[in-house]
């Protein structure tokens, strides 16, 4: 026996030594929450006083640390992770194992105290969510102003659903006879109890006859599916809230096939629990309409997750849920541990992209022949296989695409390095590097980008002394920002710099005979003056940037792009240089229209909208070229006057007007026939084409025929010139 | 009038004798309002009430609530068959607390 003492002296002391460790570890992870040595730790004293309390016999101890070493275990895999609120739960439980220890240690045999139970049951709810007194939940909930009727047992056994129905006052005017629900109910299985409550059932006069006030809370034994009790009141979803929680034998069953689901892609949570029949579609939209109102009432407020709206509404038990989003951290984590990447060789890819382009023809072909011939059978598989085939080609885009932080973050370097040199204080500030674009363009984009920061570096930001003089602080801040616009990416660099002198530029852009003296340029262009060539307005020329090359090149690079750049500048405020390039190079969705037998491409993401172009609707300037649209001046351009230079001998044929945009011009296209969407493969121009103006590529058609691919920002400059030109000429 | 009312030894015993159903709630509600006194106890046959739905049912849930408010004795007697089978349906029975007397011309059904 004093053997026995002795061996509880020891134990208790162990105990109390690593509970003690236990809390310093635990205060150790509130700042570094991904020491895994310590979380070990943790998990060890845990582990240890379980192992320890089961040799003695403490069963209580055993059951509640059991509790919290599973939770350890979780954390210890990574599969929980740790915060504060975790971290203050543990504490919470490292005391309440100290007290069970001394309870058991003072007299094992003597029953739990009230509290000491209570204190264990919250605590292991907080850890787990698993709810002891779960069961009786719904029962005691209901129960407020209602009538109560004897239950058969106080027992309700965990096999039954619980289906709450609260008719709205509407229900009897509406048809409905909630009675004729409960007896179709019971075909489908047993009432083990039912409740009828009338919470809102106002006495005397008040009450109206013909209004309903019944609320039903059923307990229910069936073997059918959430969807078949749902449908029992399909007539009523309207007049009626409804409810349906899922039986507790049914969240194993539940929980097994949320382990059986496949792993290879995450799935949205009300997928998941749909999947599983844990909840009904409409479960789901009910909640989703619930996060959306309350997404709408306050911004102040954050929109709560969907499990917690659903476990609110009663629909579906936490355990559920949690298993349910356990499984999908599962998923994501071995997503992301597998992710791992698949050295290509970049010419696979561009062969890859080749052949997709060729599929895309001559899928564009099959089509063309399926129509010919009217085959209406075929037509349906052709759709599909087309379905598949722009499924294909996006996909196959997707693998040349990277995210452009990578090169936005080599940057970081070179505006250290140079603000040094410039002994200039300059902080970067990136934002959008997840944006994607075509790994090409990327690489392109690379010299052009580094010209234009330098020269932001150089020329845009001060020194400190004279920020600090113009009331700036004395850092200066660069930004470089990317992100998606319709079809294009958009990438700014933007500086607080002193920001373009207008009149420094024309000086020099007059000294070196770019623009006549007399000129009357708006600022912007002023601005777009200093990608022309030869103008530097740097007095001193720096060996960073100021020899007046480099911005030319910047800006042909990156038209070489299909790209276009932007500058605008407040003096004294800083100046946002916009650069805007196609996302891919390869393949596009093109709008396909027709002129003078010739098919031509404008990229759809361009085409504003089409309408006719007819004298009695708009207002058309023949001689200045441009069409009063809606009371917009649109400037237009004949197609088949400028590539076939069939000067203006007036077809009785109808035509069109296309609206093209790009930023915030507009420019309308006349043609003859609009054939609609095309898939386009960019096929470049060979060497001696490459002067051609209005033209950046050609496709092959379905029928073997060429179309060509329209240089829209090169042929709105000639629209907007043309239109400028010929009033030159009648003012002058 | 499909109410029968009847005074006798400070107890109003009433016989509904009609369907109770939506169509007849409103009527019906408004007639029995009328009885509701504190104090003065209610009885209701329903042995010719030939068709019950829920409507209905709420009427007699609304005076077993009144009853209670108002602290008078409310009972309910000869239900008839349609009537026992919406008590037993929402197992309300108990609820009204009174003997249901099983007649031995109901057919099994």
């Amino acid at each position: 026996m004093s053997e026995m003492d002795a061996a509880l002296e020891t134990f208790s002391q162990e105990a109390e030594e690593l509970l003690i460790e236990m809390e310093d570890s635990l205060l150790v992870l509130e700042d570094t929450p991904d020491d895994s040595e310590t979380i070990n730790s943790v998990f060890r004293a845990m582990h240890t006083i379980k192992g320890s309390s089961g040799l003695f016999g403490f069963n209580v101890v055993v059951a509640f640390t059991h509790e919290a070493e599973t939770i350890l275990d979780q954390v210890r895999n990574g599969e929980r992770s740790i915060d504060n609120e975790l971290i203050s739960v543990l504490l919470d439980c490292k005391d309440h194992t100290s007290k069970l220890l001394e309870h058991c240690l003072d007299d094992n045999d003597a029953d739990l105290s009230a509290e000491l139970k209570s204190t264990g049951n919250t605590l292991i709810f907080r850890l787990t969510g698993k709810d002891v007194q779960e069961e009786n939940q719904l029962a005691t909930n209901s129960t407020e102003g209602g009538i109560q009727v004897e239950n058969k047992g106080n027992e309700i056994s965990a096999d039954n659903w619980l289906i709450s129905l609260e008719f709205q006052q509407d229900a009897f005017r509406n048809g409905m006879d909630p009675l004729s629900f409960i007896r179709y109910l019971k075909t489908l299985g047993d009432i083990e109890q039912i409740m009828t409550l009338t919470p809102e059932l106002s006495s005397g006069e008040e009450m109206d006859a013909e209004s309903c006030y019944l609320h039903f809370k059923i307990i229910f034994k069936s073997d059918a599916s959430k969807q078949m009790i749902e449908d029992v009141f399909e007539f009523a979803t309207d007049d009626c809230d409804i409810k349906i929680l899922p039986p507790h034998s049914k969240i194993e069953s539940y929980n097994e096939l949320l382990n059986g689901l496949p792993d290879d892609h995450v799935e949205r949570l009300g997928d998941m629990l749909v999947q599983i029949g844990a909840l009904t579609t409409n479960d789901v939209k009910k909640a989703i309409q619930n996060q959306i109102e309350t997404d709408a009432e306050g911004s102040e407020v954050e929109s709560k997750p969907l499990g917690e709206i659903l476990v609110e509404q009663q629909v579906v038990q936490p355990v559920v849920v949690k298993e349910a989003l356990k499984k999908q951290e599962q998923t994501k984590q071995k997503i992301a541990s597998e992710s791992t990447y698949i050295r290509v060789d970049s010419n696979k890819l561009g062969q890859l992209i080749n052949l997709v382009g060729e599929l895309v023809i001559s899928g564009a072909a099959m089509n063309l022949m399926v129509e010919r011939h009217g085959l209406s059978d075929v037509e349906e598989v052709a759709v599909s296989m087309n379905t598949l085939v722009s499924d294909i080609r996006d996909t196959a885009l997707e693998l040349r695409m990277v995210p452009i932080g990578e090169t936005f973050s080599r940057f970081r370097r070179v505006v250290r390095d140079v603000s040094k040199e410039l002994k200039k204080d300059i902080a970067l500030t990136i934002t959008g590097g997840e944006t994607e674009l075509d790994k090409t363009v990327v690489e392109k984009i690379n010299d052009p980008l580094t010209h234009l920061i330098r020269n932001s570096l150089d020329h845009g930001i001060e020194t400190p002394e004279q920020r600090l003089a113009a009331g700036k602080p004395a850092q200066g801040n660069i930004q470089l920002n990317a992100y998606h616009e319709s079809g294009h990416i958009i990438i700014q660099i933007v500086d607080d710099g002193g920001g373009l002198n207008t009149e420094k530029i024309m000086a020099k852009a007059i000294a070196n005979e770019l623009i006549p003296e007399d000129h009357d340029l708006s600022q912007q262009e002023i601005f777009n003056l200093i990608f022309e060539a030869g103008l530097s307005t740097k007095q001193q020329a720096s060996n960073l940037s100021g020899r007046g090359v480099g911005m030319d090149v910047v800006k042909r690079n990156i038209e070489a792009l299909r790209g276009s750049v932007s500058i605008d500048s407040k003096e004294g405020d800083g100046t946002t240089i916009t650069i805007q390039l196609p996302l891919t190079l390869a393949i596009i969705d093109g709008f396909m229209v027709e002129t003078e037998q010739e098919r031509y491409i404008i990229p759809l993401s361009m085409v504003d909208e089409c309408v006719e172009m007819d004298t009695n609707e708009w207002e058309i300037d023949t001689v200045q070229h441009y069409v009063n649209l809606r009371g917009e001046v649109l400037p237009y351009l004949h197609l088949g006057d400028y590539f076939h230079n069939r000067k203006s001998q007036k077809s009785a044929k109808r035509e069109s007007l296309v609206v093209v945009r790009f930023g915030q011009t507009k420019v309308g296209f006349v043609v003859e026939e609009l054939h609609g969407e095309h898939q386009t493969v960019i096929k470049p121009l060979g060497k001696v084409f490459e002067s051609l103006k209005g033209i950046t590529g050609a496709t092959v058609l379905g029928d073997g025929n060429v179309a060509l691919i329209l240089d829209v920002q090169g042929l709105m400059q000639v629209a907007i010139k043309e239109k400028g030109s010929t009033s030159a000429l009648l003012t002058a | 009038m499909a109410i029968k009312a009847l005074f006798k030894e400070g107890v109003t015993h009433l016989s509904i004798e009609d369907e109770m159903t939506i169509y007849t709630a409103l009527e019906q509600k408004n007639d029995l309002n009328q009885y509701l006194k504190p104090d003065v106890d209610l009885q209701i046959n329903l042995a010719k009430v030939a068709e019950i739905d829920s409507a209905g049912l709420q009427i007699l849930l609304f005076i077993k609530q009144q009853a209670d408010t108002l602290n008078f004795n409310f009972s309910l007697i000869e239900h008839s068959q349609a009537v026992v089978e919406v008590l037993e349906l929402l197992n309300l029975g108990s609820h009204f607390g009174d003997p249901i007397v099983i007649s031995a011309d109901w057919s099994e059904s």
